[in-house]
This record gives C-alpha cells, structure tokens and sequence, in this order.
C-alpha cells in the first residue's frame, strides 16, 4: 500500500514535469495598448501578442475591438475575461441603439465596461482603453484599469508595456494634435515598448476613428519605427 | 351617468361592445376636473405653469405643489389626481436614477417618456388596478435643444410645442395657439404662461388659486427649476394688468 502511494506520487511528479506550462496557463494579453484624442476622432493602437507564460499563443492577434461602429476598445489582460466583457458590453450597445434609435455616447460605453468591470473586480483581470466618436463630445478616450475605475483623459497606455513608455509619452504628448500626428506618436510608443518588454511584440495595429468610420493601418515587423538600432 | 357605462365600465380589462375602455375615459374626467397646467417650448427651452386651486383657506401658502424636479434637466407639471401624480414622479425619478447608474449620463427625456407610458398604458390593461388620473407635462432642455412631451392616462404620449391638461385646457390651447412659440425665449414666455393661467382661471367657480411657475433652458444652464421669486412677481404683475385691461374694455364694450 505504501509503496503504491510513493509510486502514484512519483508519476504524478513525473507526468507535471512532463506538461509544459503553456498548457496550463492563462492566456494573457501581456499588451502594449494606447490611444489619443484628437480633433475630430481618436487614435488607437496595440501590439498584437498573446502569451500563455513565455508561449507565444498567437502572434498576429487583434486588441483593437469594435463595440460599435464609433467605438472600439483596446484590450488587456487575460484573453478570455476581456474577450468576454467586450462580447457583453457589445451586447448591451447593441440593444441600446435599437431601443433609444441613436447611437450610445462614449461616455455611456466606457460606464458599461466599467459597471462590469467594477462588479467582477475580485474575479478577473482586465485592463482596458475605451475610445471612439460621438456626436456630442467628438474623439474621446476613457481607461478603465484594473480595479474598475473610469476616467477621461486626453491619451491612455496600458498594458504591461506601458510601463516602459510613461516617460516617451510624457514627454512626446503635445494637446491639439492631428490624426497625421496621432499616428506615429502611437506607433513610436508601441515599437519602444514592444521592444523591451517581453510579453508584447509582433506587429502593430492602428486605427483611426472619426465621424465618418474607421481607417485601420497594419505595420508588419519591417515597418516598425526604429530608434537606436540604426545607430 | 348611470346609464353610460351599463357594466362595461367596471374593469379597465374589458371593452365595451363599440370598442371603448371605459375606466380610461373617467381617468381622463378625472383629470378635467383638475386646475389647469401647461408647457410651452420655446427656442430656448420650456416654461411650465399650473393653476394650483387652494380648496382651503387653512392650507399653508405652497402646499400641494404641482411642479416636480423628475432630474437636473426635467421637470412635470401634472393635472389630476395628486396622490396619483406623485405616484407617476416617483416613478420617473427611479427610471432618470436608473439610467443614470447603468449608463452614466442623463436620461434622455424621449426615452423617459417611453418608459413611463408604457408604466401608464399597463395600468390600463388589468383588472386588478385602476388608471392613473393623471395628465402628466414633461419638460427638459439638453443640448440637442428644448423637448415636451404630455402623457394621457391612456399611456398615450405625444410631442409639443405647446400643450395643457386639466379644467380649461382647451381654453389655454386656443391661448397658446395665438403666440409664436417657436420664436420666443423662455424669459418672454414665462409671462405669457403667467398670464394664460390668470385668463383661463374661472374666479366665479373656483375662487382661490395659486400661479406656480418653473422653467428648463440655457438661461437656467439645462437645470429645471422653479421661476425666481423676481421674475415670477413681475410675470404674475404682466398677467393680473393684462387681466384687468381686457375687463375693462369688455366694460367699454357693453
């Protein structure tokens, strides 16, 4: 009896030593994401990495996730909880619209991911930018971080990239920009941040959303803006 | 009397044989035999007025009023039942609440006004209960400009420019009709609200009476409230000469 015990323990170590931990854990959007305001619209962009510890689930992903027409939110975290609460906040815009007839705010967005956000604090981890276009208010970006706070502000990082860019964008934030300037202030932050930071990288998604729609931009590993390297 | 409902008229469930639903129609009597209230959208926002009937000399001056906040930017006027137009506020403050904490903004008055109706209307579909007798006026100012909306007991709700409920409502609609509303500021309006209620109160009927008046709109930066005591005493003075001028010239005339 003994000895049977010894040997089931020592196949169960073996057989766990023998699994490798990409099976076992979560998958993470371990993320560069951001977004400006600008006159006019917004600016969003990420990078498009999904680990599942030092596993490189999928290199090509899209954070960039349209909620409605003029809205999209970017996503960090664990895959499946922002995934998931993107699909709900999806939802409940979608009965919006048809029961008020007009397009939700973004303001009213960013409340939604909030209130669910917020809610299920204790049980999941995601970290998102909610930005896009409305009548009222124009281009707006709102994060909503892990606790599930919300709050407006001008230009929004996250994810665990953004912790190598709060002194890039700082210093390269200027108000009043344009679209034309907006893009490569995003693009340069995502290639830092992809640069140094382990779980973000392969290509950077862009998206500009105005009035009048979305304009999505792709830049594959040999477009990636450049810095030191080339010295 | 009654001969007119012969037992169709004992449920708000049941139609009668030409197709009337009888309890709804004495809920709007109901409302008749109220003092009168309007709201007139102007091009700056919505002025609202009632004609408050004081039963009692013990009252206290301002009790039972019939000008409610429902949120920042709106505001009812009702005519009818009192009991059951406080009913029907409470209720609109808990949907403007409501909205506010699931969506984080103010409640579009359009969308308040569905919501509400259809409460009103499902009130009008059991046996269980009975028909509020209650005609609500709802009013707001937001940035897409003035809205004004009535609620019959029915759960019927239609937009206005100018809209009355209660005793002499068709007298006050006529009233209104002969003012360019569309044109006018609320500042302006306010008085001839004022002046429509002093024309349309019956003083051989009903003697006493108390002008309540409240406004939405940019003056007030989109927050419904009532008329300051400066503008209403002046707007209260514009009615009672234009008041006293018409009698004399009906004197003249004679």
């Amino acid at each position: 009896m003994a000895t049977s015990m010894i040997s089931k323990n020592r196949e169960q170590a073996f057989m766990s030593n023998l699994t490798p931990d990409w099976l076992k854990t979560e998958l993470t959007t371990g993320t560069t994401i951001a977004a400006v305001e600008f006159d006019g619209g917004v600016v969003i962009g990420a990078d498009s990495r999904t680990t599942s510890g030092a596993y490189i689930a999928n290199r090509v992903t899209d954070k960039l996730t349209k909620i409605t027409d003029k809205i999209y939110c970017c996503r960090s975290g664990s895959a499946a909880d922002t995934q998931a609460v993107a699909d709900v906040v999806k939802y409940q815009l979608n009965f919006y619209q048809m029961e008020m007839g007009e397009e939700p705010l973004v303001q009213t967005a960013a409340h939604t991911f909030k209130e669910l956000c917020y809610d299920h604090r204790d049980n999941i981890s995601a970290g998102i930018i909610v930005a896009g276009w409305d009548k009222k208010e124009g281009g707006q970006v709102f994060a909503v971080p892990l606790g599930g706070m919300v709050i407006r502000q001008p230009f929004a990082i996250g994810g665990s990239g953004s912790t190598y860019l709060y002194g890039y964008v700082d210093s390269q934030f200027k108000k009043n920009m344009t679209k034309e300037e907006c893009l490569p202030f995003v693009a340069n932050a995502l290639s830092l941040a992809m640069n140094r930071d382990g779980s973000s990288g392969g290509i950077i998604r862009l998206a500009a959303i105005t009035k009048d729609g979305v304009e999505r931009v792709n830049l594959t590993g040999n477009q990636l803006p450049k810095f030191y390297e080339d010295h | 009397m009654s001969s007119i409902g012969t037992g169709y008229d004992l449920s708000a469930s049941q139609f009668s044989p030409d197709g009337r639903v009888f309890q709804v129609e004495y809920a709007q009597k109901a409302v008749e035999n109220s003092g009168t209230a309007i709201g007139i959208r102007g091009k700056d926002g919505v002025v609202f007025g009632v004609e408050k009937l004081v039963t009692s000399k013990l009252y206290e001056v301002g009790a039972n009023k019939r000008l409610f906040n429902i949120d920042r930017h709106i505001g009812a006027a009702t005519a009818g039942l009192l009991a059951d137009s406080r009913h029907l506020v409470e209720i609109s403050r808990e949907e403007a609440s409501n909205y506010r904490s699931t969506y984080g903004a103010s409640i579009p008055l359009k969308y308040l006004v569905d919501r509400v109706s259809m409460y009103v209307h499902a009130h009008t579909l059991y046996s269980s209960v009975r028909p509020f007798g209650v005609g609500m006026i709802l009013g707001a100012h937001s940035a897409e400009g003035p809205e004004l909306y009535l609620i019959d007991p029915s759960g019927v709700a239609w937009g206005y420019h100018g809209c009355a409920a209660g005793k002499a409502k068709q007298n006050a609609k006529t009233e209104i009709e002969k003012l360019k509303v569309k044109d006018m500021t609320i500042k302006e309006l306010v008085k001839e609200v004022a002046k429509i209620i002093y024309v349309v109160h019956d003083e051989v009927k009903d003697k006493a009476f108390e002008l309540e008046l409240s406004w939405v709109g940019e003056i007030t930066g989109g927050k419904h409230e009532l008329v300051p005591k400066d503008i209403f005493v002046e707007a209260e003075k514009y009615a009672k000469e234009a008041l006293e001028e018409s009698d004399e010239s009906d004197e003249e005339e004679l």
